[in-house]
């Protein structure tokens, strides 16, 4: 027992050291995400006023088709990037797993989109999609006269424009993720699958997919989030439209800020992000602290010196 | 991965001979997907404009040009200014090397604290600020302008890379406190018994021996801090805006004619940096995606 008093008397050089830590913690993050929340319920519009005026911005907020179109532009891309991302990143990484040739060729291929940035992705997306001289021309050219390839310039397509260019940046990530879950597959699973004869599509549609919960649930967390925070690949692309095609809220929220001077409905547009994000984490959140907590209990009692401890 | 090839046995069946060839198809198929556009921005980077304009996205260029390389590095113009790329590339190099060495400095002295001191309530602040990593930045912007304002480092240098610092803190402190939990704690308590104090644990101790990390959180934090857009756009004010949003603006806000060689060259200078850092670091990237990955 006397382990623990000793390390707290000469912990202060500690506590000191963590004190830049604690003041991020609560000025940067807490505090100022307690500001956003208190800024929503006021009229502030070029700068902050310390009046109530209840929900009045959250009314205006959901009466404006612009905020509504964001929201379902949203869904939409969120709901696109994140399968495509999770379904070509697995692909890629099951093929590769099969012993084959220029295995790291392949990896270095198949990732270096995410080493670029969102508006360098967006810029030349927006680049090989354009009707007029990108890809739909070039595909004309070579004799395909029907070919019609112009979702950035269409209404209805836009979003499905950056999502694609999204998928491309961002499933190398995926393949990654997945290709080190595959390789820590117990070898014996593949001698047993053959002895049974069981088809190998079939293994990993029902063995190897569900043993690789872990990484998936990664994979969808980091891909989750930058849905939410997705902005530069929007303004580089197709700077939110044609028309508000493709707006998102995170676009909302700085036009908002920077441009149009509605403090007050930026505040309120950025906290219903704010509760979305939490919405997803909690039961993300919830199964994490679940599975640590088991965790914890089978390592303290399978370890005899932790458990004096 | 070496050591599995080397198993005498192959480790599950081999695909028949068609099918084989199929998933080489396959893979080829989509090793060209991906690298086409990257084909096409260094194509069109080197095309001269007359040859663009005949709609031939992908031909290889009659007559390869570097003018608009030069272009775009010097004279391209973003509105009504009209220095190239360059100066956004300036800004960035000053932007990045001071942030990435204090975010990864404050992450190690961190994840040390939380790791071997654990000083009381510490590990409540950690998972807030772990919490704060998904949380969108709009939510946090206003009231940061507010504070940058009134600290007068609004549009300064020291402001933006005071937002990158605070906003890189949470990965780099999980990546080192999961880095130094890995260390055995029997070293840090002989290290205790000897008399040495906080701060000569970390420095003469811990430091040396966190070298594989720190090159993994370099490699994160010049990547991350390189290609952001937003940090840059709302608080480097006009005069240290960083190369993606200068980008941007010489693409976006062009009028007149578009160059779409000039802009496709300043989309891979814009890129340089960062494919390089890919290239050259390999598997210390990957390594990078996993460790920040913990996080999720």
């Amino acid at each position: 027992m006397s382990v623990p008093a000793r390390r707290r008397s000469r912990s202060l050089a500690a506590a000191a050291a963590l004190v830049p830590m604690a003041a991020t913690v609560l000025l940067a993050y807490a505090g100022t995400m307690a500001w956003s929340v208190r800024v929503s319920f006021s009229g502030s519009r070029t700068l902050p006023v310390d009046d109530f005026v209840g929900l009045r911005q959250y009314a205006r907020l959901f009466d404006s088709e612009r905020w509504v179109l964001s929201m379902q532009n949203l869904a939409i891309f969120g709901v696109v990037f994140v399968l495509a991302c999770l379904a070509v990143g697995f692909l890629l990484a099951v093929f590769i797993d099969q012993r084959v040739r220029g295995e790291g060729l392949l990896r270095t291929v198949f990732l270096y989109p995410y080493a670029l940035s969102f508006v360098a992705t967006g810029l030349v997306w927006q680049w090989v999609l354009n009707p007029e001289l990108g890809l739909q021309a070039s595909v004309r050219r070579l004799g395909f006269a029907g070919f019609t390839f112009d979702w950035i310039v269409r209404q209805d397509m836009a979003i499905y424009a950056v999502a694609l260019a999204a998928v491309w940046q961002a499933s190398g990530l995926v393949m990654a993720l997945m290709l080190a879950g595959l390789r820590g597959i117990d070898e014996s699973l593949w001698m047993a699958a053959r002895i049974e004869g069981i088809p190998r599509w079939r293994v990993y549609l029902s063995i190897v997919l569900p043993m690789m919960g872990p990484s998936i649930g990664t994979a969808f967390v980091l891909l989750s989030v930058s849905v939410v925070k997705v902005f530069d690949v929007v303004v580089a692309m197709t700077q939110g439209g044609p028309g508000l095609a493709s707006e998102v809220p995170a676009k909302f929220i700085i036009d908002n800020l920077l441009v149009r001077a509605n403090i007050g409905l930026a505040s309120a547009a950025s906290t219903v992000l704010l509760l979305t994000v939490l919405a997803l984490l909690a039961p993300w959140f919830h199964a994490r602290a679940h599975a640590s907590r088991r965790a914890g209990r089978a390592a303290r009692a399978s370890d005899p010196s932790e458990a004096a401890a | 991965m070496t050591a599995t090839t080397a198993l005498p046995a192959p480790r599950r069946p081999r695909w028949p001979a068609p099918a084989r060839v199929g998933l080489y198809v396959f893979l080829a198929t989509a090793a060209f997907a991906f690298l086409l556009p990257l084909y096409v921005m260094v194509v069109t980077s080197i095309k001269p404009m007359d040859e663009i304009r005949l709609g031939n996205l992908f031909a290889w260029p009659v007559k390869v040009t570097l003018a608009p390389w030069a272009q775009a590095w010097t004279s391209a113009c973003t509105g009504l200014a009209c220095g190239g790329i360059r100066v956004g590339f300036m800004n960035s190099v000053a932007i990045v090397v001071p942030s990435t060495i204090l975010s990864i400095a404050l992450g190690a002295l961190n994840g040390y604290a939380l790791s071997f001191w654990r000083p009381r309530g510490a590990q409540a602040f950690f998972v807030v600020l772990l919490t704060g990593a998904f949380i969108p930045y709009q939510v946090m912007l206003f009231p940061l302008i507010r504070a940058l304002a009134a600290l007068g480092l609004f549009g300064t240098l020291p402001g933006v890379v005071l937002i990158h610092t605070l906003f890189g803190m949470p990965v780099m402190t999980l990546l080192f406190r999961n880095y130094y939990a890995s260390v055995p704690h029997e070293l840090f308590m002989a290290a205790r018994i000897d008399g040495g104090g906080f701060w000569r644990i970390f420095v003469q101790l811990m430091l040396p021996m966190s070298l594989p990390i720190v090159v993994v959180a370099v490699i994160m934090q010049v990547t991350a801090i390189w290609n952001d857009f937003l940090v840059g756009l709302v608080f480097a004010g006009h005069d240290w805006l960083p190369m993606t949003v200068q980008l941007n603006n010489i693409i976006n806000t062009t009028t007149g004619e578009r160059l779409y060689n000039v802009n496709m060259a300043a989309t891979l200078l814009t890129s340089l940096v960062p494919l390089a850092v890919y290239l050259v670091s390999g598997r210390w990237f990957v390594r990078g995606i996993a460790a920040g990955a913990v996080k999720g």
